[in-house]
């Protein structure tokens, strides 16, 4: 098959989602779909709800309304072993890389593969060594998360969340507190990652560099309305969109350009 | 040189008001009073405009910014116009900052006075919520716990050994300390009065079976709730707090098991442990004010001891400890997995962890001592 005219497989699915606090509403009726090797983006302003929606997709909060399908699987309506089954495919980088403390490195990687494959001791010591070399951490098997920066805490939990090798990745705001380099080198990893193995990846972040740098699909919540106003590939949002709100979250409020050419849009 | 925020009136025409500020408008300075300003608008005739003028404005800082607010939204009220035109830049610039079209919308918080009956109508179902949530805790842990049973639970060997020496071998020194003490003074307190009948004899007696029976239990059960299960409560918290838990709970694996277990496993083995040791060291205390102080013979001490301390006591005294065990264990750890996601919420869990253990070994060792009343022992 050609590359281009395969099908795309259609790997989450949001349908009609409501999120929110109890009777506190942050985002009515969201709607889209993530497919096979997408870099899925979910920006937004702060505040907006990019993290909540994270924890509905990763099953750590139950939505208000709405449904998510992995692969055609209803999720929030399976039973909790089906969940869990489901969430077995998932790697998650959390904002703070989410290390447990009183592990070290290895053990850290190593909690996965010991809870859900049958390898010995042997291979998932060098399967640690490989996610570790990975991410650029070679030889920090033996620290603990307080021995290591900020920065290399990330990337040993993204070592944790690629551990199983999963379907499905999830960064939450995965350059936040990263220097520039160290940035982009991660948005180069995820870029590879989802290239070379087809990993769908799914990134919350209002980073713009990263944003037009990894993302091919994206939605864009905003808050004034309480609902995804775009969706779609970011670059082509931006030169397409008409939308004050997208426009000036895409271009950090420099819009005034786009608003002369866009003439029939109301300011913002 | 005066460096007073300073503020003068005039009226260059009829409807309008210019004001004049001076001096350093710091925030260390008495700023003028507002109300100033809102006799001279009230004044006539009416003005329509009011303009600024603060050349002559030596320091400013948020003081003159606040100031300004405040006369613009009497302005507002007023449908005055406002000629800012001839403040500073940087005052111009945070003014449009601050001002409401660059709020977000519908965000402020109302705060309504609730009446009496919502007060306490709230307060019954946070009530019922939170027992709610004590017994689903409770009971997950009993689920937990057997399948710990069923050889099924999940968690580390080498977690649940750490917890058993961070609570049994690390906590001797503190428990030796507090229990001699302990016995100490139950010798001390007891021979002023038992001396009065030529008893002194029954110090040995007191001191034996009071430790014993439930000193030894309870003193232990008050350290561990400060030591461990205020740890326990800061340990889960953190981890609520660096998302450690969620990455438990992502990864399929219940933090129930993972976290609590080991530490409720780890304190209800260690703590009939640490209460056996602790009725030693009490006894010890007693040993030596009786030997010390009331000159007791040595082998007349023990003697004595040994025959009012039954194995009833001890038994009575272990079963204490267990009971107490899951008390701190538990407070501990629910305390912990309640916690909120910032830093003060981990403070407080850490209290509410201690307050909950120390009440709960109080109003446990009532209903036990209660049983043992009525069952004769």
């Amino acid at each position: 098959m050609e590359p281009g005219a395969e099908k795309k497989e259609k790997r989450i699915e949001v349908r009609g989602l409501d999120m929110g606090y109890g009777s506190f509403v942050l985002m009515r009726n969201l709607n889209f779909t993530v497919n096979k090797g997408d870099v899925f983006i979910i920006m937004g302003g702060s505040g907006c709800g990019k993290s909540t929606l994270l924890k509905i997709l990763t099953g750590l909060k139950e939505p208000l309304q709405g449904q998510v399908f992995y692969n055609g699987n209803s999720f929030w309506e399976a039973e909790p072993e089906e969940r869990e089954k489901i969430m077995q495919g998932f790697g998650i980088l959390y904002q703070s890389g989410a290390l447990w403390s009183s592990m070290t490195l290895a053990e850290n990687i190593a909690l996965p593969l010991e809870q859900y494959t049958n390898l010995k001791p042997a291979e998932i010591r060098e399967i640690i060594s490989l996610k570790l070399a990975l991410v650029g951490l070679a030889g920090f098997e033996d620290f603990y998360p307080s021995e290591i920066s900020g920065g290399m805490r990330k990337r040993a939990g993204l070592a944790r969340a690629m551990a199983l090798d999963p379907d499905i990745l999830f960064f939450d705001e995965p350059s936040a507190g990263l220097d520039p380099v160290s940035a982009r080198l991660l948005d180069d990893l995820i870029l590879e990652l989802s290239s070379s193995l087809g990993t769908t990846v799914v990134v919350v972040t209002h980073e713009l560099a990263s944003i037009f740098a990894i993302g091919n699909n994206s939605v864009f919540l905003d808050t004034d309305v309480k609902t995804m106003t775009a969706s779609g590939d970011p670059k082509k949002l931006l030169a397409e969109s008409k939308d004050p709100n997208l426009i000036n979250f895409l271009t950090r409020g420099e819009k005034s350009a786009h608003e002369e050419r866009n003439s029939s849009v109301h300011p913002g | 040189m005066d460096t007073n925020s300073i503020l003068q009136f005039s009226r260059p025409s009829p409807d309008t008001l210019a004001l004049l500020f001076a001096g350093d408008w710091k925030l260390a300075n008495k700023p003028p009073l507002i109300e100033d300003v809102r006799k001279q608008i009230d004044a006539e005739p009416k003005i329509q405009r009011i303009t600024f003028n603060a050349k002559e404005v030596r320091n400013w800082d948020s003081s003159l910014l606040i100031f300004l607010t405040n006369v613009m939204d009497i302005c507002t009220k007023n449908k005055i116009q406002v000629d800012k035109e001839n403040l500073p830049h940087g005052v111009q610039r945070l003014l449009n900052l601050a001002s409401p079209q660059h709020q977000r919308k519908g965000v402020s918080r109302t705060i309504t006075h609730k009446s009496f009956f919502v007060m306490v109508a709230d307060a019954t179902f946070d009530f019922i919520r939170s027992s709610a949530e004590i017994l689903s805790f409770i009971g997950e842990a009993f689920l937990a716990f057997m399948k710990f049973l069923r050889g099924k639970a999940n968690f580390r060997r080498s977690d649940f050994v750490t917890i058993v020496q961070d609570t049994g071998a690390q906590s001797l020194p503190i428990v030796s300390l507090i229990s001699m003490l302990v016995g100490l003074i139950l010798a001390f307190v007891g021979a002023i009065q038992l001396k009065m009948f030529g008893a002194q004899l029954y110090v040995a007696d007191v001191v034996g079976i009071g430790m014993v029976r439930v000193m030894g239990a309870i003193m232990t059960g008050i350290i561990m709730a400060g030591r461990t299960g205020a740890a326990f409560a800061a340990q889960l918290g953190t981890m609520q707090v660096n998302e450690e838990i969620d990455a438990l709970r992502t990864l399929g694996i219940s933090p129930m098991e993972f976290l609590v277990l080991p530490r409720m496993l780890a304190l209800v083995i260690m703590m009939p442990l640490l209460c056996l040791y602790a009725d030693f060291m009490g006894i010890l205390g007693g040993f030596i004010v009786g030997v010390g102080m009331l000159n007791l013979g040595v082998t007349e001490y023990y003697h004595q001891t040994a025959s009012a301390v039954t194995m009833t006591y001890l038994w009575i005294g272990l079963f204490h400890s267990a009971v107490f065990g899951v008390l701190v264990a538990l407070s501990g750890c629910l305390r912990g997995m309640q916690c909120g996601r910032s830093a003060s919420e981990v403070g407080y869990a850490t209290t509410s962890a201690v307050v909950t253990s120390i009440v709960s070994i109080i109003v446990a060792t009532a209903i036990i001592t209660f049983g043992c009343q009525l069952l004769g022992i």
